[in-house]
């Protein structure tokens, strides 16, 4: 149990995919304008994330290892999350078209988020059991979350902000990008 | 548009970090050091330049609905060759660049080039297109791996300049990088407007 937490808010605040992983920074710069883009954004990732981890892991487990071809991780799960991307796009079109709409036009992007990828390596490599890596996969995803929403918040404030010409839009989402992290830090000292 | 204009345009015209912002992740992440920014850049850039040269060649070759598969796995090949050859020539900037190698698969900046130039022209200008972009990707990461390194540990490429200074350590910490990398992007963009104004 303790181990469980310990995962959970170490994902979600101490080792931020966003401010402690530098993970995902492109859709975070990218979607982060408004805070409804930014949630729907924020939930395709932890939905996809969750699923390419546990596909990964067992992909890993079952057929790299055995056959000894380690070697070929990284074409493997891009392959495989390319593919998984797609999939899921067209199963939700199908199932739950409500959900499509809200998620639909963020997935195809999903497949060059290198937090995707990035977490389901991090799992392997961290050797956590199944159970541990979908978790992990999903805080994380949470994580990714909580902070595109809080910086998409903070920069609708910033549209309407007096600001220096040449720092208008990219440059001040980055400093504010580092702000955040700053208070994100204050989480490191949590767990020991 | 000749040859020359062709390298000449990633360095710093349309140079792929400062101005068209793609492939930020290893840029902020690696960039604690300068030998971490160079490596990187390096590593980028032969992974582009071997994926631009494939890509051009069997570009005629590949259905166009399923390119974008296809050249996700060219670039991953090329990545999976880096990959070993670090781990095998360099384990320290192996250990120290870390999930970031095989990070440059997602590297948009890379399938970025695929799409919009490789796949679009001949071999020659997709080679100079790729060392453009690469030197252009390099030169970013070492700009701001100098800033890092030397505000943050007093040091560069590990050698002690700052004397009796102390350093201002939230340079190496995440926090630096982003705010880092917006003031270079600001100068970046003041400058340009200037030079626009100027002509």
């Amino acid at each position: 149990m303790k181990e469980v937490l310990l995962v959970m808010v170490s994902a979600i605040f101490i080792n931020n995919v966003v401010f402690a992983r530098f993970l995902g920074i492109c859709p975070y710069m990218g979607v982060s304008k408004k805070i409804a883009t930014a949630s729907g954004m924020g939930m395709a990732v932890t939905f996809v994330m969750t699923l390419a981890t546990a596909i990964t892991f067992l992909l890993n487990k079952f057929i790299l290892i055995p056959f000894n071809i380690a070697y070929l991780q990284t074409i493997m799960f891009i392959v495989v999350i390319a593919s998984l991307v797609q999939i899921v796009e067209i199963a939700l079109k199908k199932l739950s078209p409500a959900l499509y709409q809200a998620l639909g036009i963020f997935l195809p992007l999903i497949t060059t988020n290198c937090a995707i990828l990035g977490v389901a390596i991090l799992s392997i490599q961290n050797s956590y059991s199944f159970g541990i890596s979908v978790l992990f996969a999903f805080c994380s995803g949470l994580g990714f979350c909580l902070a595109i929403i809080i910086f998409s918040g903070i920069r609708e404030r910033i549209e309407d902000a007096d600001i220096p010409e040449c720092f208008k839009n990219i440059p001040i989402a980055l400093i504010t990008a580092g702000i955040l992290a700053m208070a994100f830090m204050g989480f490191s000292g949590l767990v020991k | 548009m000749n040859a020359w204009q062709e390298f000449n345009k990633g360095i710093i015209k349309e140079n792929p970090v400062l101005v068209a912002l793609l492939g930020l992740c290893p840029v902020l992440a690696v960039t604690t050091t300068v030998i971490n920014g160079l490596g990187m850049g390096l590593a980028t850039t032969f992974v582009l330049l071997g994926s631009n040269i494939v890509i051009s060649l069997i570009s005629k070759l590949i259905p166009s609905k399923v390119r974008i598969p296809c050249y996700i796995v060219v670039i991953a090949t090329f990545v999976t060759i880096v990959d070993l050859l670090i781990q095998a020539f360099s384990p320290a900037l192996n250990k120290s660049l870390g999930i970031f190698i095989p990070l440059i698969v997602v590297n948009c900046m890379i399938l970025g080039r695929a799409e919009a130039f490789a796949s679009r022209n001949k071999l020659w200008y997709s080679i100079l297109d790729a060392l453009g972009m690469g030197i252009g990707f390099t030169l970013a990461l070492f700009l701001l791996s100098a800033i890092r390194e030397i505000l943050g540990s007093g040091t560069i490429f590990g050698i002690a300049i700052a004397g009796n200074m102390p350093p201002i350590l939230i340079f190496v910490l995440p926090p630096g990088a982003f705010a880092a990398l917006g003031f270079i992007v600001a100068a970046v963009i003041y400058f340009t407007k200037k030079n626009k104004g100027a002509k």
